[in-house]
């Protein structure tokens, strides 16, 4: 629409799927969510931020609450911007993007939809129709960087996703690559250090040096750039930072959990 | 094409509209209603904020034909017949308009706090006005009057005037020249920034920058 504004683009037609109520709610199935491509933001937030805590977090951080009223996870998606808030924690919670065509209904999976900048694996013919991810089976965190706190687009961002049932650890990061990506070697260094140590189990503290290590591998997976928002030595040192921070609050989430239980 | 659709209660019917029209020009320029702002057109100033099926949005982002069937309302339709809605009465006794561009957006978005949260704070009104700029008031002026409309509907305030009320507690004048850190406690704080402008240092104030997550404050899932 803003591009319509400023009359940078002129659509022989325009298509309205807001009216499309298959697209517009969100149900679960056997611990699963699946989000309808057209539920805005603001829903997410209020109604699924018990069980998406992560997608419900970095929904929070999107514009404004105008904003959040229309945008969806659908629409970042499609726009497939490595700046774009939901992806992070998509990629942490190991989503899978169910698209439709004539051609039948594909089911890819996050990690591998993002091909570049603001490109996917969608095709011209097909649309997002929903996204699937799993309900939170642990502690998940979001953090961004921006130069306020609202209406801003991430000069870096990060998301966790723990799953202690399967021992494993989920990141996504954005505005630090072309595409917004997971960090595997800081989830593979993670998950086995809990694993060797029992931290799972003991629900322990994890040493500093686990922590310090994670960021840099965090950080050692991005291939950031400078521009307008930010150098690229910035992004990666925030990305280092907003990983240990958002591993700690998790980490701390999952010890308080561990002890109310108890 | 033609859209039909109601207005702050009553029918209404363009013809000939273009397709790629926002809900904004709709409004000023076929429906006579020119409360809704046309500022930025990129949803970034909130200025063209209208309740869309109750919800606030900005117009310049809703194309025209997406409001077929659906119920707006603007800022003309907030106020009764003789008698100013009590956000607006809120902005004149508070001293929270100046050239008064953004004024309808803020009304809109500040009405609609209200309806969801009666006595909100100060981390929540930032938060639900972070998407309305105004270029004049450095916001103080703004926050107040959101919150004497709380306390006026509450009836906490109801007798006390605009400015002895604004004297107290944590609107106080002193607390302009602060940059940043003072208010910047409490869940909810790291999404609300509204106030960007209020010392002119931009995006310098401390804790803004660097590495301070917005994510951190404002999800209350910790």
């Amino acid at each position: 629409m803003v591009d319509i504004n400023f009359d940078r683009v002129r659509p022989p037609a325009l298509l309205d799927l807001t009216g499309i109520s298959e697209l517009a709610g969100w149900s679960c199935d056997g611990g699963v969510i699946r989000l309808g491509a057209g539920v805005p933001y603001a829903r997410v937030i209020d109604e699924l931020g018990g069980r998406l805590p992560g997608l419900a977090l970095a929904s929070r951080t999107v514009g404004s609450p105008q904003i959040r009223h229309r945008g969806t996870v659908g629409g970042n998606l499609g726009s497939a911007s490595p700046a774009g808030d939901a992806h992070p924690p998509l990629l942490a919670d190991e989503a899978v993007v169910e698209t439709e065509s004539v051609r039948g209904t594909r089911r890819i999976p996050i990690r591998e939809f993002f091909t570049g900048v603001k490109r996917s694996t969608l095709a011209p013919d097909e649309l997002i129709a929903a996204v699937h991810i799993r309900q939170a089976p642990g502690p998940q965190q979001f953090a961004k960087v921006g130069v306020r706190n609202a209406m801003v687009i991430a000069v870096c961002s990060f998301a966790i996703a723990l799953d202690p049932g399967r021992g494993r650890v989920g990141t996504g990061f954005g505005s630090a690559a072309p595409t917004p990506r997971p960090a595997t070697g800081a989830e593979e260094f993670l998950a086995a250090e809990l694993a060797e140590r029992g931290l799972w189990e003991s629900r322990g503290p994890l040493a500093a040096a686990t922590v310090q290590r994670f960021g840099e591998l965090v950080a050692s997976a991005a291939e950031p750039i400078d521009d307008v928002r930010g150098t690229a030595a910035y992004r990666r040192h925030s990305l280092a930072i907003l990983a240990r921070r958002t591993l700690t609050w998790a980490w701390q989430s999952y010890r308080e959990e561990g002890r109310r239980c108890a | 094409m033609r859209v039909t659709c109601t207005v702050n209660g009553e029918p209404a019917v363009a013809d000939d509209v273009w397709e790629g029209e926002s809900l904004l020009f709709l409004l000023r320029e076929r429906l006579g209603l020119p409360g809704s702002k046309n500022a930025c057109e990129q949803g970034e100033c909130g200025s063209c904020t209208v309740y869309l099926e109750g919800r606030p949005v900005c117009a310049c982002l809703v194309a025209a034909g997406q409001v077929q069937g659906l119920a707006v309302r603007t800022v003309e339709g907030l106020a009764g017949a003789d008698v100013l809605n009590p956000v607006q009465r809120a902005f004149l006794d508070a001293g929270a308009v100046q050239c008064g561009f953004c004024t309808p957006g803020l009304i809109v978005a500040a009405d609609d706090l209200l309806r969801r949260v009666p006595s909100p704070g100060e981390a929540e009104i930032r938060e639900a006005l972070a998407g309305n700029l105004c270029r004049c008031t450095g916001y103080e002026k703004i926050i107040d009057a959101v919150r004497l409309a709380a306390a006026r509907q509450s009836g906490a305030a109801a007798d006390q005037p605009a400015a002895e009320w604004r004297s107290g507690g944590a609107g106080q004048p002193g607390a302009t020249g602060q940059p940043g850190a003072a208010r910047r406690s409490g869940p909810g704080a790291g999404n609300s920034a509204a106030a960007g402008g209020q010392s002119g240092a931009r995006a310098s104030r401390p804790g803004e920058t660097g590495d301070s997550p917005a994510g951190q404050a404002v999800g209350g899932s910790r």
